[in-house]
C-alpha cells in the first residue's frame, strides 16, 4: 500500500455553515480501483464531503489530494475536468433532451463557427459509451421517457465520457428494483476493474458488504473509522455510525383483532386490478413487490389519492373508495406518501406548521388559532417522538431526512387513526432513525391500529410485516403469513418477480 | 455575525425603507410632504388599490395570480352605478347606495368564483384564466353601459368616495376609502395569520400536494382567495364611483400590475407559501409615498415609472438575497 499513492486523500477537511460544524477535521484515503463505501447517519457530513470533492462547496480548512496532486476544484465543472464525477440522488437529467444529448450535457460536439451541434458524432460517441456499460439504450430517445434506473445509467455514462478517476454514487439504489441494483453492481465492479475508484454512499448495509472493499464511517462531521470490509461487521458499523448500539428489530408477539380495513376487488385502470386484502386491528401488513408493480398505487387508492378507482374500501362503518384524502381521513385513515420532499413536508414552513397540518383545528379557540397553544402542542410532539429540531419554529428544510420523516409520522399520530398507511416510511433514512420509525409503527399496532407498510426493502418487509402481500404487475399474487418472522427474502422475491422473469 | 446582521436588515427591510423614504421625502420637499393634508392625500390615493392588494396577497400566497382586478373595478363600478341609477328616486338614497354596493360586491365575487373554480377544478394556470377574465370583464363593463359613463347617481354617494369619518369632530383626517383599506387590512391580517383558513392558504402555496394529502381542502381554499379578491374589487368599484361621481368603464386600467407590484414590494413571494398582509400594507405605502413625493417634486411621470420599476426590481432582488441566506445550508 505504501508504494502507490492513494487515489484520493482527505486531510483534516473542515467545513462550517454558520454555527453548525458539518465537517470537523476529516482525514482518510481511498485506494485506486476499489469501491469505498461511506456510511453515516443523515447529517453526519457525507453530502458535505462529497460536495467539496465535487467542487460545489469550498472547504474552510484541510486539503484534498488526487493521485498525489493537490485538488482544489473551484466549480463542479472544474472537478469534472479533473476526473471527479458525482451522481447525486436527485438525478440531473434534462427530460426533453435525448439520451445522447444528456450524456454530453453542455459538452456537445459542435462546429466552431456556427455552433451547430454535430448530431451524428454525438450519437455515435454516446452509443460507444452505452455499449461499454452494456446498456441497451438508444441514444436518440428522449431521456424523460426512461425510468429512473436508465436515467441513472445516463449519468454514469456521462461520468465515463469525462474519463472519471473517481465516481461518487450517492444513494444510487434507493430508487432501483433489486434486478436493477444487480445490474448497477455489475457495472460498478467493471468500472473498478478498469481502475476507477467508486465512492459509494448508502444506508443499506447489505449493499455495503456485498459491493465495497473498504468502508469509512462518519458521525457528526467527524471521521470515526476507515477499514477494510473484511475487518468489520454489521453491528460494528451500526455502532460506529450511530454512536450507540441499536437493538435489532424484534416486536413483541401481537394478536390481531377485528378487521379494520377491508379492500375488495379494487382496480385502477392501467395501474392495478382486482386487489383484495384485509388488515386487522393490531396487525402490520407489508405490501411488497418490485417498483412499478402497483404497491404505491394501491396505497394511494385506499387513501382516496388516486382518481378513477373502482371496487370496495371499507374502514369500520365507512365505505369507499374515498374520493379525496379528506374523506379518507374522516373515515379514519392516515397516510404518509413515499416522496417526502415533494408530497410530504412543507420545506419552507416551520416544524410546528408541518406537525399540525393534518389537524389544523387542534389549537383553535372560537375560530382563531392560539399560537402559544400551537407551540406547546408542537413541542410536546417533538419531545414525544424524539424528533431532533432546533425548535418548533425552524423551517422543516433544516431537519435531516430521518427527522422530517418522523415529523410526518407525528403529524398523524396526534390522533389514533384506526388505519395507517405508510409508503416507504424509511426511504433514505439513516439506521438510527429507521429503528425509531419501526418502533413508532410497532406502537401503532400495539395500541390496536391496523398498519399497511409499502416497502422496497426486503429486510424491512420481513422484519415489520405480520403478513406480507406480494404484488406483481398490478396484481396481488399472494399473501404470506409472517407471524413467526419465518418468511425468507427468496420466497418474496420469487413471487414478486414471477416464474418467467426470474430467468437471468 | 455579518450574516446575521444582513438577515435582520433584509427581514425588516421594507418598514426600514418606508421610514427612510418618508424622511427623504420630507427633506426633499422642504416639509411639504409631512403636512397633515398631504399625508391624508397619500393615504386617499393608495386606498383603492390598497384594499384590493390584500385579496391579491391571499391569491399570491396560494401560488396564484389575479390579473382581472382592474377590469373588475370597472365592471362592478358600472354595475353599482346601474343599480343606483335604476333605484334612485324610487327608494331612499342610502338604501339605493347600499344595494348598489352589494350588487358590485356580489358581481365581483361571482367573477372571482368563476375564475377560482376554473383554476381549482381544471388546473388551468391562473395567469391564463384571469387574463381571460380581465378581457371579458372589461368588455362587459363597456357593454353594460353602452360605452358611456353613468353620471345619474345619488348625491349622497359622494360621501362614500370623498367623505371623511367623523368630520364634525376630527375634521378632514380620515377619508372613508382609507377606513375601507384599514378595515380590510385588519380582517385579512387576522384571517391569514390567525385562522385555519389562513394556514390552509399558506399550506396550499407552500406545497399543494402535501397539503392535499394532509386533508387540506385545496380546491375550496383556492376558490376562496379568488372570491375574496373579486368581492374586494367590487367594494372598491362601488366606492370609486363615489370618488368620480360616475360609473366609468375605463377606470382601473393597469391597476392589476400596480396591485401586484405593491404585494411583491411588501415581501410576498410570487412562488407562493410566503407573505403577509402587514408586508402588503407597507408595500402599498411605499409606492404611495414614492408617487406622492415625486409629484411634489414635480418629477415627470415617465421618470416616475422608471423609479417605480427600479423599486420593484430591488424588492425582487432583496427577496432573492433572503432566499439565498436561508438556503445557505443546502
Amino acid at each position: 500500500m505504501v508504494e502507490t499513492p492513494p487515489r484520493l486523500r482527505f486531510t483534516d477537511v473542515r467545513k462550517r455553515f454558520g454555527g453548525v460544524v458539518a465537517l470537523d477535521g476529516v482525514s482518510f484515503e481511498v485506494c485506486p480501483g476499489v469501491v469505498h463505501a461511506i456510511v453515516g447517519e443523515n447529517g453526519a457530513g457525507k453530502s458535505t464531503l462529497m460536495n467539496i470533492l465535487g467542487g460545489s462547496l469550498r472547504p474552510d480548512g484541510g486539503q484534498l489530494h488526487l493521485d498525489g496532486q493537490v485538488l482544489e476544484p473551484r466549480s463542479a465543472r472544474q472537478a469534472q475536468q479533473l476526473g471527479i464525477a458525482v451522481v447525486h440522488q436527485e438525478l440531473s437529467i434534462a427530460p426533453d433532451l435525448s439520451v445522447a444529448e444528456n450524456v454530453f450535457l453542455g459538452r456537445w460536439p459542435h462546429r466552431r463557427g456556427s455552433g451547430l451541434v454535430q448530431k451524428r458524432a454525438l450519437e455515435s460517441a454516446a452509443q460507444a459509451l452505452l455499449a461499454r456499460l452494456r446498456t441497451p439504450l438508444s441514444p436518440g430517445v428522449r431521456a424523460g421517457e426512461l425510468n429512473v434506473a436508465n436515467q441513472q445509467m445516463i449519468e454514469i455514462a456521462r461520468a465515463l465520457s469525462m474519463d472519471a478517476r473517481v465516481l461518487v454514487l450517492d444513494e444510487p439504489s434507493a430508487v432501483l428494483t433489486p434486478i436493477e441494483v444487480e445490474r448497477l453492481f455489475a457495472i460498478v465492479r467493471e468500472l473498478t476493474a478498469r481502475g476507477v475508484s467508486v465512492l459509494y454512499i448508502s444506508h443499506r448495509l447489505e449493499e455495503v458488504f456485498e459491493l465495497a472493499q473498504a468502508v469509512t464511517v462518519l458521525r457528526d462531521g467527524k471521521h470515526v473509522s476507515t477499514r477494510s470490509i473484511t475487518d468489520t461487521d454489521r453491528e460494528t458499523l451500526i455502532r460506529e455510525a450511530v454512536g450507540r448500539s441499536v437493538a435489532t428489530h424484534r416486536p413483541a408477539a401481537r394478536t390481531p383483532g377485528d378487521i379494520a380495513l377491508r379492500v375488495e376487488s379494487l382496480s385502477a385502470p392501467g395501474r392495478f386490478a382486482d386487489v383484495s386484502f384485509e388488515v386487522r386491528r393490531g396487525e402490520v401488513l407489508c405490501l411488497a413487490g418490485l417498483v412499478g408493480s402497483g404497491r404505491s398505487s394501491v396505497a394511494r387508492a385506499v387513501f382516496g389519492a388516486l382518481p378513477g378507482v373502482r371496487g370496495l374500501v371499507q374502514v369500520g362503518p365507512m365505505h369507499g373508495p374515498f374520493r379525496s384524502p379528506r374523506d379518507a381521513q374522516r373515515a379514519g385513515v392516515a397516510f404518509i406518501p413515499e416522496d417526502r420532499k415533494g408530497e410530504g413536508v412543507l420545506l419552507e414552513r416551520s416544524v410546528r406548521e408541518n406537525l399540525l397540518l393534518a389537524h389544523r383545528h387542534a389549537a383553535t379557540h372560537r375560530g382563531l388559532v392560539r399560537q402559544r397553544h400551537e407551540r406547546e402542542v408542537a413541542r410536546e410532539l417533538l419531545r414525544e417522538h424524539a424528533i431532533r429540531a432546533a425548535s418548533s419554529e425552524v423551517a422543516a428544510a433544516t431537519l435531516s431526512g430521518g427527522n422530517q420523516q418522523k415529523v410526518l409520522l407525528a403529524r398523524w399520530l396526534m390522533r389514533d387513526y384506526p388505519v395507517c398507511i405508510f409508503d416507504e416510511p424509511t426511504r433514505g433514512v439513516d439506521v438510527g432513525a429507521k429503528a425509531e420509525i419501526h418502533a413508532m409503527i410497532d406502537a401503532i399496532a400495539a395500541r390496536g391500529g391496523a398498519v399497511v407498510v409499502v416497502s422496497s426493502e426486503l429486510p424491512e418487509v420481513l422484519a415489520l410485516g405480520d403478513r406480507i402481500a406480494v404484488m406483481r404487475r398490478g396484481r396481488l399474487v399472494a399473501t404470506l403469513s409472517n407471524m413467526e418472522r419465518s418468511v425468507t427474502q427468496e420466497e418474496v422475491m420469487r413471487l414478486a418477480v414471477g416464474g418467467v422473469e426470474a430467468m437471468p | 455575525m455579518k450574516r446575521s446582521v444582513w438577515r435582520t436588515v433584509l427581514s425588516a427591510r421594507m418598514p426600514i425603507i418606508l421610514v427612510v423614504l418618508v424622511i427623504c421625502a420630507t427633506a426633499l420637499t422642504e416639509g411639504r410632504f409631512a403636512r397633515t393634508d398631504n399625508i391624508v392625500n397619500v393615504l386617499g390615493q393608495v386606498s383603492f388599490q390598497g384594499t384590493i392588494a390584500f385579496g391579491m396577497t391571499a391569491v399570491i400566497v396560494t401560488g396564484g395570480i389575479d390579473l382581472s382586478v382592474g377590469s373588475l373595478v370597472a365592471l362592478t363600478g358600472v354595475v353599482a352605478a346601474l343599480v343606483m341609477q335604476a333605484l334612485s328616486g324610487a327608494i331612499a338614497p342610502w338604501l339605493a347606495i347600499t344595494l348598489g354596493v352589494l350588487a358590485a360586491m356580489v358581481s365581483g365575487g361571482a367573477v372571482g368564483a368563476t375564475s377560482g373554480a376554473v383554476v381549482a377544478r381544471l388546473s388551468i394556470p391562473p395567469f391564463i384564466v384571469t387574463l381571460a377574465a380581465m378581457l371579458m370583464a372589461r368588455g362587459a363593463a363597456f357593454i353594460l353601459c353602452n360605452g358611456q359613463p353613468i353620471y345619474e347617481l345619488p348625491a349622497e354617494l359622494r360621501t362614500l368616495g370623498r367623505g371623511f369619518i367623523l368630520e364634525p369632530w376630527f375634521g378632514r383626517v380620515l377619508p372613508v376609502p382609507v377606513l375601507m383599506m384599514l378595515a380590510t387590512y385588519a380582517l385579512c391580517a387576522l384571517m391569514l395569520s390567525r385562522t385555519v383558513l389562513g394556514k390552509e392558504i399558506i399550506a396550499v402555496g407552500s406545497n399543494e400536494k402535501a397539503a392535499w394529502l394532509a386533508g387540506v381542502p385545496v380546491r375550496r381554499t383556492k376558490l376562496f382567495v379568488y372570491v375574496l379578491t373579486g368581492v374586494l374589487a367590487g367594494l372598491v368599484g362601488a366606492v370609486h364611483d363615489g370618488k368620480l361621481m360616475a360609473g366609468d368603464p375605463k377606470v382601473g386600467e393597469m391597476w392589476e400590475l400596480h396591485v401586484i407590484a405593491a404585494v411583491v414590494v411588501g415581501g410576498t413571494s410570487l412562488f407562493g407559501g410566503r407573505g403577509s398582509m402587514t408586508g402588503t400594507l407597507v408595500g402599498v405605502l411605499i409606492i404611495g409615498v414614492l408617487n406622492n413625493s415625486m409629484n411634489l417634486m414635480q418629477v415627470e411621470w415617465f421618470w416616475q415609472n422608471v423609479v417605480l420599476g427600479g423599486v420593484i426590481l430591488g424588492a425582487a432582488l432583496a427577496d432573492a438575497g433572503l432566499r439565498r441566506l436561508h438556503g445557505a445550508r443546502q
